[in-house]
Order: C-alpha cells, then sequence, then structure tokens
C-alpha cells in the first residue's frame, strides 16, 4: 500500500512537468486560433478583437496561471472552437477509443500469445518461419494500407462490414461490434506481430531452463509444459501489452481517420491542426496521466505473474 | 472441463453471429447523409467568413431575401416591400406564421437587430451605413430602411450569399456583443439543429423543424420553397477522401460536397454516381502591398504578365472540361459582372515581357519570401507553380514551407518579410466571395484597411464608391469596366485563373439538378 501511494506522489511533479511542457510547446508553435476562428477572409483587425476576447493577447505566464488555475479545481476549460466543454469532448470521445484499445488488445493477445508460444515449440520448423514471416509483414505493412484493403474486401467486395462510423454500445452490441471490427483487425495485426514476436522469444528462453527440461523429463505433456513456459514468460509480454494499450489510449490517429471514428486519437491532431488550446492541454495531460497509472499497473501485474517480485 | 470450454467458445461464437446480424432498419425516418467540404466548429455565420458555418445558417436560420436560380434577389422571409420613387425609402413586411426554434414569433425587431449585427461585420453592410442606412421597426411585422443617398444593391445586400450571409436571430441574440461567436442556436430555418447529437469534428445532426413555414413558389436557387423533404440530415465529416468515396459508393452516405480532383474521373465513369459542379472557384495570388517588392505596382504588373492561368489551373488537378485555358475578369466568368476590360494586355502569359517589366520597374533584387501552406494540396500546388513562375521571370524567391493554420497567423503580421512578415501567399475564393467590387474582398477593401497585403488605391475607392451608389445601369456598366481596368493597373491581387469544383451525389438521390453554385441547399433534395 505505502508503495501504491508513494508512486501515485511520485506522479504528481511529472504530471506538473508535463503541464508545463504541453503548455510550452503548444503555445510557442507557430499558428493563431483567433485566425483560424475569424476565417479565411478576416481582417487583421478582426483577428486581433478575437485574440483579446479569448485572452491570447496575455502574457504567456498570465495564460498558464489562468488555465492551470481552472486544472486545478477540475476544470479543463471549454474548446475556443466549438465552445463546447472539453470534458463533454472527451466524454463523447472516450467510448470509441477504450472499444477499440479492449476490442483490439483482447484480439491480439486470443491470436498472439498462441501464435508465439506455438512458434517457440516449433522453434526452427516451417510453421515457426511461417509465424515470423507473417509478424514482419503485419508490423512492416502501414496501418492506412490494411485498412483500405480491409475496407475494399471486406466493405465494398463483401459488404458485411460498415465502411466506416462508430456506432455506440448503447444502439445495440451488434451495430457496435460490427462497427468495430474492421478498424480493430486492421490495428490489431501490429500489436498481433509484436506480441507474437515477444512471446515466441520469452517463451522459448523459457524452455531452456531447467526446470521445463526437468518437467518434460517427469513426462510433463506438451500443453502444460508450453503453459508452464507462457506463464513464467508473461512478465514482459504483459510490459508490451501495457504499453500497447497505453498507445492505444493516447492515440491511434490513422485508424480514426481511415475509419471516420471520433476518437480521442483524431481529437488531439484535430485541436493541435486548429491550435484549439484548452482541448490539447487537457487531453495531453490526461493521456500522460494514463501512461503514469498504466506503467503503475504494469509493475503492480508483475507480482501477480511472479511471486518472486517484492516491492 | 472440455466440455465447459466447448460451452463457452459455442456460445462466444453465437454471440459473435448474433451482433454481426445487420440490425433492423430504423423506423421510417427518411435521413440524408452529407459529407460536408469542412468540420463544423463555429456555429455562428455572422462571426466567421468559413463557408461552413455560413451552410450551417441556411441550415438552421432563413434570410430575410434569398438569390433565385438565376442570381436574382426574392423574397424569403420577407412577405412584400415597397421602394419609395427616389430609392431613399423602402418598407418590408414579414410573412405572417414564421416562428423560431423557442416557439417565439419572428418579429421586425429581430430582423432589425440581426441586420444592424451583420452590417458591423460584412463590407456590404458598411457600404450600406456610408449610404447613411437607418433601419427601424414600425410594427410587429413591418420595418424600414431610409437613406441618405441612393443605393441600388440594397437586395443584392440582403440576399448575399457569401461569408456573413444575413440570417435572421432572436432580437435577444443580435444584441450580443459580437467579440465571441454566439453559441445558442434559434433559428427560423427549414431545419433544427441537434446539439445532444453534435460531436465536433465528426457528426452535426439536423431534424426538421416542424413550425417552418415554406414559401408558396417552387424552389429556386436559395429561394422559394424550402420544403425539407427529409426528416433528418447527418453531416458526416470524413477527413479521409479514400473513405468518403467508399462509403458513398456503399450508400453509407448519399453526397460529398467536395469531392478532390484524383476521384473525378473515377465518378464521372461510375454508373450510380451523379457528378456535378460545386461552384466556380477563383485561384488568387496575394502581395503584400507595404513592403518591397510588391509595394511597386510596376512589379505587381511584371508578376501579373508572368502568370499563365492555364498551368496554375492544371497543377490543382480538375479535368480540362472542369477548369478555364484564361478568364480576363477579376470578377468570375460566366457571372452577370464578367468583363473583360484592362486585361488585353496580359490575356497571355510572356515572361520576356515580364522581366523586362521587373527590370523597367526597378526591381533591386529584393526577397519575396512565398508562404506555401503544405497540408492543403491545392493550395501547396498553386504555390509551387507560383514559386517557379516568380523565379523564371528573375524575382528572388524564397519559399517558406508551413501548414495553413501558421499562413493565416503569419499573413496577419504587417512586418517586412525579413522580419517575420510575407511577401506573397495563394489562396482560392468561392464565385460569391469575387464576383463584384463590393463583394471581391481583395478589391472591397478600402484605403486603410486591415486586410492581409493591404492594398490601397485611393482611385480604386472612387470608383467603387461611383459604381456602388450610382443607379442607372449603363453607367454602372461603365463604371464596373472603368473599375476593373484600374484594377489591372494597381494589381490588389493577381487572379490565377476559375475552375469549377465538383461534388457527387448517389444516383437514388433527386433534385441534385436543383443544387445551385456550391452552396448547399440540401432542402432541395429528397429520396
Amino acid at each position: 500500500m505505502s508503495y501504491l501511494i508513494g508512486r501515485l506522489l511520485a506522479a504528481l511533479p511529472v504530471m506538473a512537468v508535463v503541464a508545463v511542457v504541453v503548455f510550452l510547446l503548444i503555445h510557442l508553435s507557430p499558428g493563431d486560433p483567433a485566425a483560424l476562428i475569424a476565417g479565411d477572409l478576416a481582417t487583421g483587425e478582426d483577428i486581433e478583437k478575437l485574440r483579446v476576447a479569448l485572452g491570447l493577447d496575455l502574457p504567456l505566464w498570465q495564460q498558464f496561471m489562468v488555465w492551470f488555475g481552472k486544472l486545478v479545481t477540475g476544470d479543463l476549460g471549454v474548446s475556443i472552437f466549438s465552445q463546447v466543454p472539453v470534458t463533454q469532448l472527451l466524454a463523447q470521445r472516450l467510448e470509441p477509443t477504450l472499444s477499440i484499445a479492449a476490442l483490439t488488445m483482447a484480439l491480439t493477445l486470443l491470436v498472439a500469445l498462441p501464435l508465439g508460444t506455438l512458434a517457440a515449440h516449433r522453434a526452427g520448423s516451417w510453421i515457426d518461419r511461417l509465424v515470423m514471416l507473417f509478424a514482419v509483414l503485419a508490423f512492416s505493412v502501414p496501418v492506412f494500407l490494411v485498412g483500405y484493403l480491409l475496407v475494399y474486401g471486406f466493405a465494398i467486395r463483401l459488404p458485411w462490414f460498415p465502411v466506416q462510423g462508430y456506432a455506440r454500445l448503447a444502439d445495440g452490441a451488434g451495430p457496435w461490434l460490427r462497427s468495430l471490427v474492421l478498424p480493430c483487425v486492421t490495428l490489431a495485426l501490429v500489436y498481433i506481430a509484436l506480441v507474437t514476436r515477444m512471446t515466441r522469444a520469452t517463451v522459448l528462453e523459457a524452455l531452456h531452463e531447467d526446470y521445463i527440461r526437468t518437467a518434460r523429463a517427469k513426462g510433463l505433456g506438451v500443453l502444460p509444459v508450453l503453459l508452464q513456459a507462457l506463464h513464467n514468460a508473461a512478465v514482459p509480454i504483459a510490459t508490451t501489452v501495457g504499453m500497447g494499450i497505453a498507445l492505444l489510449i493516447g492515440g491511434v490517429v490513422v485508424t480514426e481517420t481511415v475509419f471516420a471514428i471520433a476518437g480521442v486519437g483524431r481529437l488531439v491532431v484535430d485541436s493541435v491542426q486548429r491550435h484549439d488550446y484548452p482541448v490539447i492541454q487537457s487531453v495531453l495531460l490526461i493521456s500522460a496521466g494514463v501512461y503514469v497509472l498504466i506503467n503503475l499497473l504494469i509493475d503492480l501485474s508483475y507480482r501477480f505473474l511472479d511471486p518472486r517480485i517484492q516491492y | 472441463m472440455r466440455l465447459n470450454h466447448f460451452a463457452c467458445a459455442a456460445a462466444l461464437l453465437a454471440a459473435t453471429a448474433a451482433a454481426l446480424v445487420p440490425a433492423p432498419a430504423q423506423a421510417q425516418t427518411k435521413t440524408l447523409r452529407f459529407v460536408p467540404h469542412a468540420d463544423l466548429k463555429i456555429l455562428d455565420p455572422g462571426f466567421t467568413t468559413a463557408y461552413i458555418s455560413r451552410n450551417f445558417g441556411y441550415m438552421v436560420y432563413d434570410t430575410l431575401f434569398a438569390l433565385d436560380g438565376n442570381g436574382k434577389p426574392q423574397p424569403q422571409m420577407v412577405d412584400s416591400y415597397t421602394r419609395s420613387q427616389d430609392g431613399l425609402a423602402w418598407t418590408f413586411v414579414l410573412r405572417p406564421g414564421l416562428k423560431f426554434s423557442d416557439g417565439k414569433d419572428v418579429t421586425a425587431a429581430d430582423a432589425v437587430a440581426s441586420i444592424e449585427r451583420w452590417a458591423m461585420r460584412d463590407p456590404f453592410g458598411a457600404a450600406l451605413k456610408n449610404a447613411g442606412a437607418q433601419w427601424a421597426g414600425i410594427d410587429a411585422a413591418t420595418f424600414r430602411l431610409s437613406l441618405k443617398r441612393p443605393f441600388e444593391m440594397v437586395l443584392d445586400a440582403l440576399s448575399k450569399p457569401s461569408s456573413f450571409a444575413l440570417v435572421v436571430l432572436p432580437q435577444r441574440l443580435a444584441q450580443r456583443p459580437t467579440t465571441a461567436p454566439l453559441s445558442e442556436v434559434v433559428g427560423s430555418g427549414p431545419y433544427l439543429f441537434k446539439r445532444d447529437e453534435w460531436v465536433p469534428g465528426n457528426k452535426t445532426v439536423f431534424v426538421r423543424n416542424p413550425g417552418y413555414v415554406p414559401r408558396k413558389e417552387p424552389p429556386s436557387g436559395l429561394a422559394g420553397s424550402k420544403q425539407a423533404h427529409f426528416d433528418r440530415i447527418e453531416w458526416l465529416y470524413l477527413p479521409d477522401s479514400n473513405s468518403a468515396v467508399a462509403a458513398l459508393r456503399r450508400g453509407e452516405v448519399d453526397f460529398i460536397e467536395s469531392l478532390p480532383a484524383d476521384f473525378i474521373a473515377s465518378m464521372q465513369t461510375d454508373p450510380g454516381m451523379n457528378l456535378q459542379s460545386s461552384g466556380a472557384y477563383q485561384g488568387q495570388l496575394v502581395m503584400n502591398h507595404l513592403h518591397p517588392p510588391f509595394d511597386n505596382p510596376k512589379v505587381r504588373q511584371a508578376v501579373l504578365q508572368a502568370v499563365d492561368q492555364e498551368r496554375f489551373m492544371a497543377a490543382i488537378g480538375y479535368p480540362p472540361n472542369m477548369r478555364m485555358a484564361h478568364c480576363a475578369t477579376y470578377f468570375i466568368c460566366g457571372s452577370p459582372n464578367e468583363t473583360a476590360a484592362g486585361a488585353e494586355p496580359y490575356r497571355k502569359a510572356d515572361l520576356a515581357r515580364a522581366r523586362q517589366m521587373l527590370r523597367d520597374a526597378g526591381y533591386k533584387n529584393e526577397k519575396v519570401l512565398l508562404l506555401v501552406p503544405s497540408d492543403v494540396t491545392y493550395l501547396n500546388a498553386l504555390a509551387l507553380v507560383m514559386q517557379q513562375t516568380m523565379k523564371s521571370i528573375g524575382l528572388n524567391v524564397e519559399p517558406v514551407s508551413m501548414d495553413w493554420s501558421s499562413v493565416t497567423a503569419r499573413r496577419a503580421k504587417r512586418n517586412a518579410p525579413d522580419a517575420g512578415g510575407w511577401s506573397a501567399y495563394a489562396t482560392v475564393a468561392n464565385e460569391f466571395s469575387a464576383n463584384s467590387p463590393i463583394a471581391n474582398i481583395y478589391l472591397s477593401a478600402a484605403c486603410g484597411n486591415t486586410l492581409p497585403g493591404w492594398p490601397c488605391d485611393q482611385r480604386l475607392d472612387a470608383l467603387r464608391a461611383a459604381w456602388l451608389y450610382e443607379t442607372a445601369p449603363a453607367r454602372r456598366r461603365q463604371l464596373l469596366d472603368d473599375f476593373q481596368r484600374r484594377a489591372y493597373e494597381t494589381v490588389p491581387y493577381v487572379s490565377l485563373g476559375q475552375y469549377q469544383a465538383a461534388s457527387v451525389a448517389r444516383k437514388e438521390l433527386k433534385g441534385t439538378d436543383k443544387l445551385w453554385a456550391g452552396i448547399p441547399n440540401l432542402w432541395v433534395l429528397d429520396k
């Protein structure tokens, strides 16, 4: 428990540094939201008036204090374009992003763990080579290309899934799942490749350990042996999966763009393009928080996966 | 144990299979799924010049007058109007039964407040003010305009379809300070905005306004009956063009407002699709008139002499039948104000002559900082051809690549090019933002303006004013020609040519022949 509290407290200065860095990076980059809001044909005077109204004419430190002051009271501010509260924008975007992340990771574990273990079991055989070839290909082909190919194959030629869009879970499990199959398969290919390689390497290492040799000598079957090896190889796999989830929540912009899914990734990119400061700052800060939290969860999971680890 | 695993697997498969069966269609809601050209960010069409906000305005608000399919102003919310013999006194009566979405009646006070708000931002509104316009409500349905001098274009102003179209808001909203956009949407248009379903960056939903009272006349342009055939209209912003076209082919969307040039050929040959023009656009090179070398009109003339419009338009990528080899007018070829006055010397690009003109202008090899947007394909193409053109006549051009949002910020700076300023950038304007000396923003900018580029020529200002306030048609035409002649001498900006943008709809969508000039008058469509 003291470890947990210590880790959470240690996260606070990290988040404070992230807040400052994010603020400075965004405000010092060229571009002016007032000019974008005012539109293509606006005059310089129009833009200047808007800058004053938005508080963008204030010195940078004052703008930071205003933002930070609201932040500590839990107020993430309002999008300077749509005037929609950032919390509402995030609430709209979280469901698709979490759905994609959960389904992609489930698919990844379902495919990658058996595949990697099988490759390790048959190391050097044609099966192993085939699995590794698949992993290399899945990792190398650009995500957008996989997306387009899947859309062509399974939305246009075989009209099984929609081309674009996200159906909310509240509208029924069927439409929800149908809207997620193609984007999740597209994304999962990369993670399957990653986790398959990691699983193969760690299981292979475990299979060469003395205790496995002993277990085999005692006549333990292939499946129990592999399961034991997989269990002992779980720590590095958990790290890879955990970081994968963090990346997925942080933003899978290409997939969200190709399949026109309004998730957190596209929210970040759209906001950066239009310099919507309150949205970018809040989302990046929350993403950093998610990274810290997932790192903590990964560390805690080690204890369950390997009882030898003590905190 | 094995049986349990089997049962679990079977249950999972069954659930998956059930999930993949398409859900039954929702009960008889006739929906149009429309892919707009941009993401809707601002809900206030009176605040930003962005076309997407204007288009939003046409969905949820109504206008006092509107242009018909021939470009003629027609009463829309107005039932009848009178004009005094001398043109100085106008009276307008609103149609009976007009209601805002909050249930309140639309009154003359709302109309007057909306006009006054609009006049604070719009060049047409400013011109009316200069003519001494005074607006006043007479009773609940009647309002009056009195002028100090005749202004022939009163109805053109009230019906203008470009940015800052005059939409009617409730008085309480129209009177709010104009320093921030309005986020409350209370209109009296054919559709209601569903704020609870709005996902900025993705989806905007409208439902038919049950309280809307359409006109009796058939729809024409933006005028006439707005029947609103669809119960629901969804604007789905699909930033990836491939996905948008695939969704159209699959029938997930019905209509793409702005089709990228790359897809035109395949859509033209697709029997299930209906490709049409979505309005004329003009390419424009905006130059900074405050600093050398473009503070010198002779240097600007040299650039004009070097411009081969055909090359610029080809670079954008539209097929030859959708672009013009050359358009001589500043005011959109094919529009009522088209004129060739003053254009003769520049009809054909002549690089040798342009080089000579540059030498004669006394050009001292000053650096030309050309802003090149890297993220907007067609603007990038225009900038790159311009870079080559400038180089070929001996201008010391230095391209500066940046994203469009950075261009918009940089172009507002008045500094010299080597002190954070700029020399030139290319952009495009829709026909309604170019088709007259007052609508064309780079030609309507009088001296002392705050427009990026800061063009200033007092003779041009005088000619514009004379054209605006002249009432005799023949004399107006003469003044228009004189204005353009002078524009070709002082070159407020360089026209880079004209092209037709394209939109595409599925064949089963009816009424696409009534779409007009690139403004999505979606109320004419049906399925």
